[in-house]
């Protein structure tokens, strides 16, 4: 398992693209709360897969301000493509040059498989990670802990 | 392990004793077909375990990917207040193949509800919250997927066949 950055960590900033001809930068969500999951791959097969779930959680995590992020090794017209079928409304940033770089930073990339875990980390409006999870490769982490980091903080 | 925050209580939909050693949950969506799959899986197990189980089903709809999931939740709440949600629950999972807002005003004539009514409901979301509670309980409780079932309070992460969910029962501490 990897060296996932814990909690009380400063969140290492990052710009990738959301789309291919826009970028976003972390520092640039400042004031407010960000999720950040990280996944192994876009086209999942299951049925409500953990960007699907998320997807449906969506007004949950507005209700605290929150900006949910998805983020993978997956370039920006994977992530266009996938989007789009799933009918996403959050963005998925293209970890893809150099490949895997901010799931490193996070201490979250798997080295032999050249993907990132399935990561969750809650950031808070100051920039600080709050709470960050690891979840087993296979096992969607569902969105409870997420929501219990967003409720406990500081106001 | 996850565990279901919001117990199972008046408000829920529920078959068997309340005083059951095994209570499950499911969270399921009406247009997902693992949760079709599951439906005949949940109808042998209650009737190998009878009295020992307790079954309740709330509303876990993936509306984006499914567009008649919240329709059809909001169709069974809709008979439930008529006192017949099981009946509409099960017609609607046997009729999982062909769901469109016509067929569960079909669905509606044949338990001999007011088809009217029901458009009506639908039109004005008057059980969109209801259907929202349920999400938002699973959502908090880690549902991951649809279905994800809770077996006395925690999440089943196995599959959802029938010997694995007897076993997953069994080990809960019944029958």
């Amino acid at each position: 398992m990897s060296n996932v950055l814990p909690a009380g960590t400063p969140a290492p900033d990052f710009t990738l693209h959301a789309t291919p001809d826009q970028t976003l930068a972390l520092k640039g969500l400042r004031g407010r709360p960000v999720i950040l999951a990280f996944y192994p791959a876009d086209w999942s097969p299951v049925c409500g897969d953990q960007m699907a779930l998320y997807n449906e959680v969506l007004p949950e995590f507005q209700r605290f301000n929150a900006e949910l992020l998805g983020i993978s090794v997956d370039g920006v017209w994977c992530h266009a493509a996938f989007s789009r079928d799933r009918k996403l409304h959050f963005p998925l940033l293209a970890d893809f040059e150099p490949k895997g770089g901010v799931a490193k930073l996070y201490g979250v990339f798997r080295d032999g498989e050249g993907i990132a875990e399935r990561a969750l980390f809650v950031i808070d409006k100051n920039g600080t990670i709050r709470w960050s999870y690891c979840s087993p490769i296979a096992v969607n982490p569902g969105a409870d802990g997420i929501l219990e980091a967003l409720e406990n903080l500081p106001k | 392990m996850a565990k279901l925050r919001v117990p199972v209580g008046p408000d829920d939909h529920v078959q068997g004793p309340a005083a059951a050693p095994i209570t499950l949950v499911e969270y399921g969506d009406y247009e997902c077909p693992h949760c079709g799959h599951a439906y005949p899986m949940i109808k042998a197990l209650q009737k190998r375990s009878g009295k020992q189980l307790r079954f309740a089903f709330r509303n876990f709809p993936l509306r984006e990917i499914h567009p008649y999931a919240e329709a059809a939740a909001e169709t069974a709440e809709f008979a439930a207040t008529h006192g017949k949600f099981w009946e509409m629950h099960d017609l609607i999972f046997e009729n999982q193949n062909s769901l469109s807002e016509q067929m569960l005003g079909d669905l509606a004539q044949r338990l001999t509800l007011d088809r009217q009514a029901l458009t009506e409901a639908l039109a004005s979301g008057t059980f969109a919250e209801r259907v929202r509670r349920d999400f938002s309980g699973g959502a908090r409780s880690g549902v991951n997927g649809t279905p994800t079932f809770f077996i006395n309070g925690q999440r089943h992460d196995g599959d959802f066949e029938l010997v694995t969910l007897r076993q997953a029962i069994n080990k809960a501490g019944g029958k």
